[in-house]
């Protein structure tokens, strides 16, 4: 988990798998490509303090960027050069 | 299927609705609540937002903001056994008839 | 609101109204919280406006060393204003240039730089924009009255966890000579949110 240790820049893939539980990472941007723009930190784990959990270890929380024809396809009717910031746990985030 | 609250990028052609409505007494009340028991310990945020999305989503979608942090509250501070839900119908009664309805 | 009978509107209070008020009153009789706990977050909440918020981009604007820091450690800056921000959340501050334009969304739920710009605009907690500001931006932004050039790249940001964004705009043309009360003056709130460009001199 902390392991991976994601830098700025990194090609990152989001985990694709559906969670029950509580979680933060929108549906749009599983199993999609982007990169990471900026780490933020480490920061509790909100998948377990939303369920009574004390949210540790902390995981490192990492700004990641898609590009948004990669995310909509054609139905983004926005310039090629527009992306979407997203800040996703790296226990979301895989190596692609 | 995404879950009631994961949002983005939802059809729909509602063009987006600039008014600000006029806080209503009970959603300061709402609001305040959340802090107070935020300080304290007895909740947190993660939780707040566990509690909105385990609404049903015919409920979640027809509440306001502030009707949907009333319902996490009440989840929350039941399961965690600070009140109980006939508790909370007794005094909501009593302030149905004082109220006269 | 210390008031133990709750005035207003009663009629058209909704079953949930009802039983928060119901929950506010078995919380202060059992000595959980107090009123004078509720009133002072009801103060509190009601202080906070988006002037704050203004203040910091109009100092941005005016020295270069607080802008950076601001871009690079956003609490240590406003901090060093007199805007101490609480430990829930931490402020990330994204600087709208001639070349890239930021839209902040919170698709989730409802996030939002509160400590800077007070409480959200309905519209922002609506499922209309939540939904629309991550796939038609363009489209969103030219309901707010804001035509993107298509050379603009434009950067959605999506506060789905710990960090609260606030928008650093652009300063408008022909305020050179204005200082930082007069510059506060243009900073509107949807223009930290991203929704719109800071008030032309004209325009105030």
């Amino acid at each position: 988990m902390g392991t991976l240790g994601f830098r700025a820049g990194d090609p990152v893939m989001v985990r694709a798998t559906e969670v029950g539980h509580h979680h933060r990472t929108p549906w749009f941007v599983k199993g999609k490509q982007g990169k990471v723009r900026l780490v933020h930190g480490e920061f509790f784990n909100p998948e377990s303090r939303a369920h009574g959990g004390d949210g540790l270890p902390k995981r490192r929380l990492c700004q990641v960027e898609f590009q948004q024809r990669d995310i909509w396809g054609a139905l983004y009717r926005g310039s090629a050069n527009d992306v979407l910031l997203v800040d996703l746990f790296e226990h979301w985030l895989e190596r692609p | 299927m995404p879950a009631v609250h994961d949002r983005g990028g939802l059809p729909t052609d509602e063009p987006i609705d600039r008014s600000d409505h006029q806080w209503e007494d009970w959603e300061h009340v709402t609001n305040a609540l959340v802090g107070v028991l935020r300080r304290q310990g007895l909740i947190n945020v993660d939780e707040l937002r566990r509690g909105i999305e385990a609404m049903a989503p015919e409920e979640y979608e027809s509440s306001s903001y502030y009707e949907r942090w009333s319902a996490s509250i009440e989840t929350l501070l039941v399961e965690k056994g600070i009140l109980t839900e006939a508790e909370i119908d007794a005094v909501a009664a009593k302030l149905d008839s004082e109220w006269g309805r | 609101m210390s008031d133990e009978h709750p005035p207003l509107i009663h009629a058209e209070r909704s079953r949930r109204a009802t039983r928060i008020l119901a929950i506010r009153q078995l919380l202060v009789e059992k000595g959980v919280v107090t009123t004078d706990e509720l009133d002072d977050i009801i103060v509190r909440a009601r202080a906070r406006t988006p002037a704050d918020g203004a203040k910091v981009v109009a100092r941005a604007w005016l020295d270069e060393a607080f802008r950076e820091r601001l871009l690079t450690d956003a609490r240590a800056a406003v901090g060093d204003l007199g805007y101490p921000l609480s430990h829930d959340a931490e402020l990330a501050v994204v600087e709208n240039t001639a070349d890239v334009h930021h839209l902040v969304v919170c698709t989730l739920c409802s996030c939002y730089p509160s400590s800077l710009l007070g409480p959200p605009p309905d519209w922002y907690k609506s499922f209309a924009y939540r939904q629309r500001a991550v796939i038609e931006p363009r489209a969103v932004l030219r309901e707010f009255g804001l035509e993107l050039a298509d050379d603009v790249r434009l950067r959605v940001v999506d506060s789905t966890a710990d960090i609260r964004y606030l928008v650093l705009p652009r300063r408008p043309a022909g305020t050179e000579d204005l200082g930082e009360d007069a510059l506060a003056e243009l900073v509107t709130r949807d223009s930290m949110i991203g929704v719109a460009e800071a008030r032309s001199r004209d325009r105030v």
